[in-house]
């Protein structure tokens, strides 16, 4: 069933492959796991904030990304961008902002709902004893966060976040309805103008699978040696 | 914002000459919730037989599952998608790829197995967890009473693991939902793929994007609501969700 491959197609496309594509894909994933963590801070902080308000908009926040499909989200996302730059900039057309920065903004929002209540659960997992004794030495509500609670939350879901990273880096292949060229995309591209489909994805296919394969099992033996400290 | 608002346009006939832009998305939902059941159906037989094989004493099967997880795990569902749409038809004997290729409805098909398998891998893992679980004690009194391995399973040991993990299930099954809106890449018009040729056809993106977030979100209130009338229906006397 191999007679007719054509591996000379892939080894072609490798430079084109690897330093335009993986370098979207990379790029993306790392720039929106940052961003995310960020804003998905920040929402967990406001869920736990003891604020009704602010926990009802950020419980609603989460509830409403995490409803909708990916694909959908990064189509609002693609229409809606250019029209919240002009309302923010006060253009006098919708701005055009570039398929990156598109789909940047689009997985920081999306990913944001999933680190959140990640970082939620890291949160609640610090005793109460914790933020009392950060209270009684004086400490404000911020530096509590920032030098008690914060760290030890992080380093307790250090494994699930990167485990969530990992699916953020399959799910950026979704920018393909977009016509970017990730990963993904430009193996698709050669796949078509040469019309080597079953070699390039195959290819893709393999890339991914080891990439994810090998994170995965660092995350096991992160997770080993966390369980000690604890 | 210079936008022209046009909400009257799901009254207004559609292109196709299917009725209205309601009824072109109506019947993307139509296909969306098909394609779900079906893949959720193989989901979870798929998803249960390999998590039932990685909680087995013979190492065999516990390997199985873990490349059978590891596989369907570690690859993009998109990725996943194009090798059952665009491989499969092509690596397999001649005739058998023709036939496939030839499949009325391919992308309904591939989609709802594509997904499925994927989405079995999820199964298999939070069934495992569930059976693992239990108390050991349990399975050792099956054994005791004289049942056989899989009279253990059918009569001690499903019937407590899927009442345990019914709320993680629950997400998995929203997931298989959601993750069919993927199929648009391979020309399915489920729901985003309907609302995605209507803002192509009218030109109008933000009318068509919310009448499909809200048919999400009623799908989603929907199947939430129905599971914890399950839930509380199945919740095992003695534990803390239990009567």
């Amino acid at each position: 069933m191999f007679s007719n491959f054509d591996f000379d197609v892939v080894r072609r496309a490798l430079p084109y492959l690897f330093y335009e594509g993986m370098t979207f894909t990379v790029t993306l994933t790392a720039l929106a796991a940052l961003g995310g963590l960020i804003f998905g801070t920040a929402i967990a902080l406001m869920r736990l904030s003891g604020f009704k308000v602010l926990g009802h908009i950020a419980g609603v926040y989460v509830d409403f990304m995490r409803s909708l499909p990916l694909v959908l989200v990064i189509f609002w996302f693609y229409f809606l961008v250019p029209y919240i730059g002009q309302w923010v900039t006060g253009a006098s057309r919708p701005i055009s902002v570039g398929a990156f920065a598109s789909s940047l903004i689009t997985f920081i929002m999306f990913e944001a709902a999933y680190f959140s209540e990640i970082m939620r659960a890291g949160i609640q997992s610090i005793s109460r004893g914790q933020p009392a004794a950060a209270n009684a030495l004086g400490l404000t509500y911020a530096q509590t966060m920032r030098y008690v609670v914060l760290p030890q939350a992080f380093r307790n879901m250090l494994p699930v976040l990167i485990t969530q990273t990992i699916v953020l880096f399959q799910d950026t292949s979704l920018v393909y309805v977009l016509s970017i060229t990730d990963f993904l995309g430009a193996a698709s591209k050669v796949a078509q103008r040469d019309g080597r489909l079953v070699e390039m994805y195959l290819f893709a296919a393999v890339v991914y699978f080891t990439i994810s394969c090998v994170a995965s099992f660092g995350v096991r033996r992160l997770q080993a040696r966390i369980a000690i400290i604890r | 914002m210079n936008y022209h608002w046009n909400w009257g346009i799901f009254f207004q006939p559609n292109p196709m000459g299917t009725g209205t832009y309601l009824d072109m998305l109506l019947a993307g939902l139509v296909l969306t919730l098909k394609t779900g059941a079906l893949a959720w159906i193989i989901a979870l037989i798929t998803g249960s037989i390999v998590g039932v094989m990685r909680t087995l004493p013979s190492k065999g099967a516990y390997w199985f599952g873990f490349a059978y997880v590891e596989f369907f795990r570690n690859m993009p569902l998109l990725v996943q998608l194009f090798l059952w749409f665009f491989v499969l038809p092509e690596v397999l004997p001649r005739s058998a790829g023709l036939w496939l290729k030839q499949l009325p409805n391919a992308p309904f098909w591939t989609a709802a197995i594509g997904v499925g398998f994927f989405m079995s891998a999820r199964v298999a893992v939070q069934l495992q967890a569930g059976i693992g679980s239990l108390p050991r004690g349990q399975k050792m009194a099956a054994t005791a009473l004289g049942l056989t391995t899989l009279q253990g399973y059918r009569y001690i040991l499903l019937p407590m693991a899927f009442r345990i993990i019914l709320p993680p299930l629950t997400s998995e099954f929203l997931n298989t939902i959601k993750n069919t809106a993927v199929a648009i890449t391979i020309g399915l018009l489920e729901l985003t793929g309907q609302a995605r040729s209507m803002q192509e056809f009218s030109f109008q993106v933000f009318e068509a994007f919310t009448a499909a977030t809200i048919l999400y979100l009623l799908v989603n209130a929907v199947v939430v609501t129905a599971m914890r009338f399950l839930e509380r229906y199945v919740a095992i006397p003695g534990y803390i969700t239990g009567k």
